[in-house]
């Protein structure tokens, strides 16, 4: 019973950090420069549906990508002998040391029109390729930085399925292939669930993976939000409506997320 | 103006071949032999300020003050031989200096209107400082504090943003023009002009500012209108003529000129002329020029905000920024034009006759147009058309993607949950 009050620290950081906060969100949201109550900026979320449903669309490509990519590097870190396994997991976190806007930085000078990629390019005699400023760009800026965030919670899943199990599965007659879809994935649900969360939240409302990489002409919420608070339009009540609406949308998504994952072990 | 350029310059060159990192005062730098570190530097040079009295009263009080600057705005003796302006008020004075960095003026705005900052020297341009102003966000300064204001030249004074000059003085000034890779750009100098940045031949080779106040100024200046105007239809001509260069524009950017034109990244940019020089210093390639139809001219000047704490201290500063040989340092350093008289007759006489520093009077009356603050309606209204135009979509494809895919999610989690629901009855019986 005692242990509770040990928390107590963290509840009153998340009632400062996490909870007021949100509520002056959801205060500017619904007022006026004046203090007045108005659904105004709320409404006016509507026109930029278009950016809505690019950063959605972009962070679940990049989602997806993560998932099909970070997969089978979790399940073979996870069978590796114990010693190796922290080798590589240190690997999977390496880039993660380093500041993500200087690794930004360095895929810009890959991918610039005159980079490293269309250098060789142009060296091997192909023709250079428009790289940087698409909306792959920023795609491949969101699955570079956002990979550890999905290998690891499918690692630390996946490093706790019993071997035997997975012996039991084929002594009982399953091949690779079926142990793999009926024995291995449905156990790694939770994992999953969580590791696509780990992604996609940062990667929908991210704005300077967008500006570097997207040249800025692929505008994400992330975006739109920041030139409402610190860019060239100064309105903090569209950007606060806008930022909850963004809350709500992630909300409605990860519920449905939920729904796929094992009756008991739901995960946020 | 130029935050990013440091840090980038430092990943470039790790990455490719080159260090991109430059001051543009090489050239005036070799006269001054040793200098190896910034000590040696600063005594090489000697400083001689008018009133060493006035700059010691606040000795050992222990103040300091809140500077915010633009990034690369001052001198800062990272070069040999430069002075570091803020270091040396320090250890004239004894008030520490705390200075930080911004990049647009509308994030200084952002900030001081978000409060929780108390700044005591601010330096934002012409229609920021109108609109502060009337916005009540800075104050009026005491001139008596500010002897050195003698030497800011008179066109200079009481300027459209600050008519009685009560809240500003300025501190650099310069014109908007265009850089480009004279190698490739085959149109002869004197044909440039803002339609370049609309050539079709430079697709994806062209850079457009990220802010709208500059690029719809180009836009109209294109079009024929003032680069003030508030007309709601001009403004939307504006906005369809940024809307057709969309297609051939490579990124939106403001600070990342410097790096991708100085790593040939791009052909064609808009840019401010003290920035471009500096490029210029290293790039034979380039060529910056004014483009004759008229451009806009900017001029920066300090301010002190509503709410700081040392305002003495804070004039005090601006004063020493106005030391003849403090505003020739910067000055030097920075590239851009000054407004003071002692540090422009400092100048070399290959600066002060150059024309994309110092235009003829001729030119600056007829064709360049400083801008003034525009209406709560006219600022709304070019907001909502730049973000409009940065959004459209130019890939018809996908858009209708995710919302089937979102539908999908949740037919299917309808499904789970009915199963479910049925699941758990069977278990009952």
């Amino acid at each position: 019973m005692k242990l509770k009050y040990f928390s107590a620290p963290y509840l009153v950081w998340m009632v400062i950090f996490i909870v007021v906060p949100l509520l002056m969100v959801a205060y500017f949201a619904f007022t006026n420069d004046g203090g007045g109550f108005t659904i105004k900026h709320i409404s006016a979320v509507g026109q930029y549906t278009n950016i809505f449903v690019r950063s959605i669309w972009l962070s679940l490509i990049a989602t997806a990508i993560c998932l099909v990519v970070a997969y089978p590097i979790a399940y073979i870190l996870s069978r590796m002998e114990k010693h190796r396994q922290g080798t590589m997991l240190m690997l999977v976190m390496l880039p993660m040391w380093m500041n993500f806007l200087l690794r930004t930085y360095a895929w810009m000078a890959i991918l610039g029109n005159n980079g490293i990629i269309n250098h060789l390019l142009t060296v091997i005699g192909a023709q250079p390729v428009k790289l940087i400023n698409t909306s792959g760009a920023v795609v491949l800026g969101m699955v570079y930085n956002y990979l550890p965030f999905m290998i690891l919670p499918l690692y630390s899943v996946m490093e706790k399925i019993d071997k035997s199990v997975i012996e039991a599965a084929s002594d009982l007659g399953c091949n690779s292939f079926s142990t793999i879809f009926r024995v291995i994935f449905p156990l790694s649900l939770p994992g999953v669930t969580s590791g696509i969360t780990m992604v996609f939240v940062p990667a929908i409302s991210t704005f300077i993976i967008s500006r570097m990489l997207g040249g800025g002409s692929n505008l994400l919420i992330g975006d739109l939000i920041e030139m409402q608070f610190l860019g060239n339009s100064y309105n903090p009540h569209l950007g606060a409506a806008i930022s909850l609406v963004l809350m709500a949308l992630i909300l409605v998504i990860m519920t449905v997320m939920n729904q796929f994952s094992p009756d008991d072990q739901v995960l946020m | 103006m130029k935050r990013y350029r440091r840090i980038f310059s430092l990943a470039l060159s790790a990455v490719l071949f080159t260090s991109l990192l430059t001051g543009c005062s090489d050239s005036a730098d070799s006269s001054a032999e040793d200098g190896t570190d910034a000590e040696g530097a600063s005594e090489a040079q000697t400083l001689t300020v008018s009133d060493p009295d006035y700059y010691t009263r606040f000795k050992g009080e222990g103040l300091s003050i809140n500077v915010y600057n633009w990034g690369e705005y001052i001198s800062t003796g990272a070069d040999e031989g430069t002075l570091d302006v803020n270091a040396e008020f320090t250890k004239l004075t004894g008030i520490n200096v705390n200075y930080t960095n911004y990049a647009t003026n509308e994030e200084l705005y952002a900030k001081l209107k978000g409060g929780g900052a108390a700044y005591d020297v601010i330096i934002p341009s012409d229609y920021m400082i109108s609109k502060m102003i009337k916005e009540n966000m800075i104050q009026k300064m005491d001139f008596d504090n500010i002897p050195n204001f003698k030497y800011i030249m008179p066109n200079f004074r009481n300027l459209a943003y600050d008519p009685e000059n009560e809240y500003s003085v300025p501190y650099t000034w310069g014109t908007v023009g265009i850089i480009y890779d004279e190698t490739v750009v085959d149109i002869p100098e004197e044909e440039i002009d803002w339609d370049l940045l609309w050539n079709e031949d430079y697709a994806d080779q062209i850079l457009m500012f990220d802010n709208p106040r500059d690029a719809f100024a180009i836009a109209e200046s294109l079009e024929g209108y003032s680069m003030n105007t508030e007309d709601p239809e001009e403004l939307e001509a504006a906005a369809r003529k940024l809307m057709k260069q969309k297609n051939i524009v490579q990124g939106y950017v403001m600070d990342e000129i410097f790096d991708k034109m100085g790593a040939g990244d791009a052909l064609i940019a808009p840019y401010y002329a003290g920035d471009a020089l500096t490029i210029l210093e290293d790039n034979d390639s380039l060529n910056f020029v004014v483009p004759k139809s008229g451009t806009s001219l900017f001029i920066d000047a300090m301010c002190i905000p509503v709410g700081a704490r040392q305002k003495e201290a804070a004039e005090m500063y601006i004063n020493f920024m106005c030391e003849p040989d403090i505003a020739y340092a910067n000055i030097d350093y920075i590239c851009y034009s000054t407004p003071h008289q002692a540090a422009y007759d400092m100048l070399d006489e290959e600066v002060r006759t150059s024309p994309i520093s110092y235009p003829d009077e001729q030119f600056i009356a007829d064709k360049t147009t400083v801008f003034v603050n525009l209406s709560d309606e006219a600022n709304r209204k070019m907001q909502d058309l730049w973000t409009e135009m940065k959004s459209a979509e130019d890939e018809n494809t996908n858009t209708w993607i995710a919302p089937i895919f979102l539908i999908l999610c949740v037919i299917v989690s309808i499904v789970t949950l009915i199963r479910r629901h049925i699941k758990s009855k069977k278990d009952i019986f």
